[in-house]
């Protein structure tokens, strides 16, 4: 399983496609998240906070399900052992300036 | 690269012809129709250069959800030009990196 | 806080759908939509609907849309645009992006109705512009008039796929190849040999290697793969071409639900991550309900059904129906959309190679393999027969769930019963009067009219025709086969158009006899 820290997954092997990117907000290549995986990272929240994949502009809109099959394929399990990364909001991307505005709930209409 | 008579959908429904700027130079595009689609109609396919890498990067989704779209509009970086409406005197601008700062040396 | 007795999250066919039947039935409903304009992906749909009519068969995508949202407005459905919901918590309340606020609603209960994100996949210069998703492509067409580009490469053979490769024809633009990695193609045949015979030639087994260019796309390098899905040496091949559109799939968006504490799975059936619904579309969160892509990968069709079903469960949660009233409204919705998961492509059969039709006919491998169904195969299905004078010839050759054809016919020539994925049977007893009613009528365009007695060693064929310019009658040109390729020459002798056939025209072409069975387009000379 996926959780299973004491699995062992053997050593970094570079790979001809290492130089893909991935995630393409944050520029993350195919090769960074694999050896992320070899650094220990074995979920995709650790992996989010460790690469910022996911993290750009597009709140990974476009990568989420690519990251997963990469980790997954490093560890050598499916990608739906793996648990997705944690939703949580905002579920888009929005400027700070706007998200510092929030209304609450009776200071309109 | 417009559509002028449709098979199925007849002419398309267009708002009036209007002037923008796009890095600094003037263009023809519609009112009210996304920013990328007057410049795609114009022959730009260079929206913006990546921050790491300063690759080039275009319309990907054209739905406002991938963000690769995004220029310097009025000044204002990171605007996603699918979904955002052109409006007559629009400055639109290439986009280096994920801020609004101009590239040294370009245009 | 404002409070709703229902908010709809995405104003999609489901969330419409959804919407519609709450608030004919009392409740206060709010559909909050990211977009400029609602309808979701129903107004770059331009192609007639597969189905029965009480799924809106033949009738054209946007179409549909437009009276949902004719419905919406009568129903007093409030409909709040440019709102992006970008939470959702488990005791019902959103928080959504308006203009530059932050704004919380509250409602009794919800509807996840956001539909689902592309798929993409990472190859060489993926990055490049002139690389774009399958939808990039509808919406930049459909909705706003321009094309996306001049020559086209689709990676994918999916519905998805097909249907756009078509409407990338339509719009003016070359296909110059369909590519997908898969064996063979996955969306309905009927699709793919709608654009074989404009001349799009299928590449299974093939994949891309690299997008060229440095600033934007100015060619495709593509390849075979092997067993090991890795593109073997040697076998590469240049396109020239200025797009590459991706069309690899579809994912549930179902970050919400996730984020309320919806008990999700991971469901290839489904097609991704989803929450976990019951019969009225349920999730494990009392109140809250998840209708149309975002609990599972369907067509339009089956969104709105779900839709419906979701905003009925919704009003007798709230007291608004009794249960009597929810069972009969429910048992009413749920034939259709179980017609809908019937067939070769329901959900059941994803993964599965079928080889026979339910009738015992071998499935065309032709079809699967390069997108038309060759000639040696044609004869072993029941709508292609022989006959004297004018019949149709029925080229529908997969349990799909559609039958606007048996409608469509006046004499009742052409039968598929109460099995709606059954194939089309041409009935050899009733006499054709040359309406071409079933011509227009078939969404996957694949009956024509033939007739190998119009005179002395010519026959004629009457085929659908949805592209410009239409050719007048008296054109001379080259009937083209079911692979794109010319057969013989051709003179239009009939062009029918009539507001029944919506912009489907019939252009009935003479040909030599011998080619009556082989002649499916037509190209004017240039």
């Amino acid at each position: 399983m996926a959780k299973d820290r004491t699995k062992e997954i053997g050593a970094f092997a570079a790979a001809p496609d290492d130089n893909l990117i991935i995630c393409r907000c944050e520029e993350i290549t195919k090769g960074e998240i694999r050896s992320a995986v070899h650094d220990g990272m074995f979920t995709l929240t650790e992996i989010r906070r460790y690469l910022r994949t996911g993290m750009g502009l597009c709140q990974g809109q476009t990568c989420s399900r690519l990251v997963k099959a990469i980790v997954a394929s490093e560890l050598g399990v499916t990608p739906s052992e793996l648990e997705p990364a944690a939703s949580r909001a905002p579920m888009r991307p929005i400027e700070m300036r706007i998200l510092a505005r929030d209304l609450g709930g009776d200071q309109h209409e | 690269m417009r559509i002028e008579e449709h098979p199925i959908l007849g002419a398309p429904q267009r708002g009036r012809l209007i002037t923008f700027t796009y890095n600094g130079k003037p263009m023809e595009g519609y009112e009210g129709e996304p920013i990328a689609s007057a410049l795609r109609a114009a022959g730009v396919m260079v929206h913006r250069y990546s921050k790491k890498e300063n690759k080039p990067r275009g319309i990907f989704c054209a739905i406002g959800r991938c963000t690769d779209c995004v220029m310097i509009v009025d000044g204002k970086p990171n605007i996603r030009t699918c979904v955002t409406p052109l409006t007559e005197g629009m400055n639109v601008e290439t986009q280096y990196g994920i801020s609004g700062k101009r590239k040294e040396g370009s245009a | 806080m404002k409070r709703y007795d229902l908010i709809v999250i995405g104003a999609g066919p489901a969330g419409l759908s959804a919407s519609i039947e709450a608030a004919k039935r009392g409740l206060a409903v709010a559909v909050f939509d990211e977009n400029a304009k609602p309808g979701g992906q129903l107004f770059k749909q331009i192609h007639k609907f597969f189905g029965a009519k009480e799924h809106k068969a033949k009738i054209r995508g946007f179409r549909i849309g437009e009276d949902l949202l004719a419905q919406a407005a009568e129903t007093g459905v409030e409909v709040v645009l440019n709102a992006v919901v970008i939470g959702l918590f488990p005791e019902k309340e959103i928080t959504v992006k308006i203009g530059s606020d932050v704004r919380h609603f509250k409602a009794d209960t919800i509807i996840i109705a956001t539909g689902a994100s592309e798929n993409m996949v990472p190859f060489e210069g993926w990055t490049l512009p002139g690389v774009i998703g399958a939808g990039a492509a509808q919406t930049m067409m459909n909705l706003h008039g321009v094309l996306p580009g001049k020559r086209v490469l689709m990676l994918g053979s999916g519905n998805v796929g097909l249907v756009v490769s078509y409407q990338l024809l339509q719009a003016g633009c070359e296909v110059v190849a369909v590519c997908d990695m898969a064996p063979r193609v996955g969306g309905y045949g009927v699709h793919a040999a709608k654009i074989a015979r404009c001349g799009v030639p299928f590449y299974m087994e093939h994949t891309i290697v690299k997008a060229e260019g440095s600033v934007q796309v100015t060619g495709v390098t593509i390849g075979r793969v092997g067993a090991d899905r890795q593109v073997i040496p040697g076998t590469e091949k240049h396109l020239a071409v200025d797009t590459i559109c991706l069309a690899v799939g579809l994912s549930p968006m179902s970050q919400l639900a996730d984020m309320a504490y919806c008990a999700m799975e991971d469901n290839p059936r489904k097609a991704g991550y989803v929450p976990v619904v019951d019969e009225f579309g349920e999730t494990s969160v009392p109140g809250i309900f998840a209708a149309g892509d975002v609990s599972g990968i369907e067509e339009a069709s089956s969104a709105m059904i779900e839709g419906r079903i979701a905003g009925v469960a919704a009003a007798y949660r709230l007291g608004f129906i009794d249960k009597t009233a929810l069972n009969a409204q429910v048992q009413e919705l749920k034939p259709a959309l179980s017609s809908l998961r019937q067939g070769m492509f329901a959900p059941e059969s994803r993964g599965k190679t079928i080889t026979k039709t339910e009738e015992g006919c071998a499935i065309s491998e032709n079809l699967l393999r390069v997108g038309f169904i060759a000639e040696d195969e044609i004869s072993r299905y029941p709508g292609v027969t022989k006959q004297k004078g004018v019949h149709p010839v029925i080229e529908c050759t997969q349990n799909i769930p559609c039958n606007p054809c048996q409608d469509a016919c006046p004499k009742k020539c052409i039968r598929i019963g109460s099995q709606i994925t059954a194939l089309p049977v041409v009935d050899e007893s009733e006499t054709c009067i040359d309406c071409g009613m079933c011509v227009a009528s078939c969404s996957g365009q694949a009956i024509f009219l033939v007739n190998e007695d119009f005179a002395e060693d010519y026959a004629t064929v009457t085929l659908p025709y949805e592209f410009l310019p239409l050719p007048p009658e008296g054109d001379k040109g080259f009937a083209l086969g079911r692979d794109g390729q010319k057969v013989c020459t051709a003179e239009v002798v009939q062009v029918r158009s009539a507001p029944a056939f919506d912009k489907t025209h019939l252009l009935t072409i003479k040909v030599p006899r011998d080619m009556a069975m082989k002649a499916r387009f037509y190209k004017a000379e240039v």
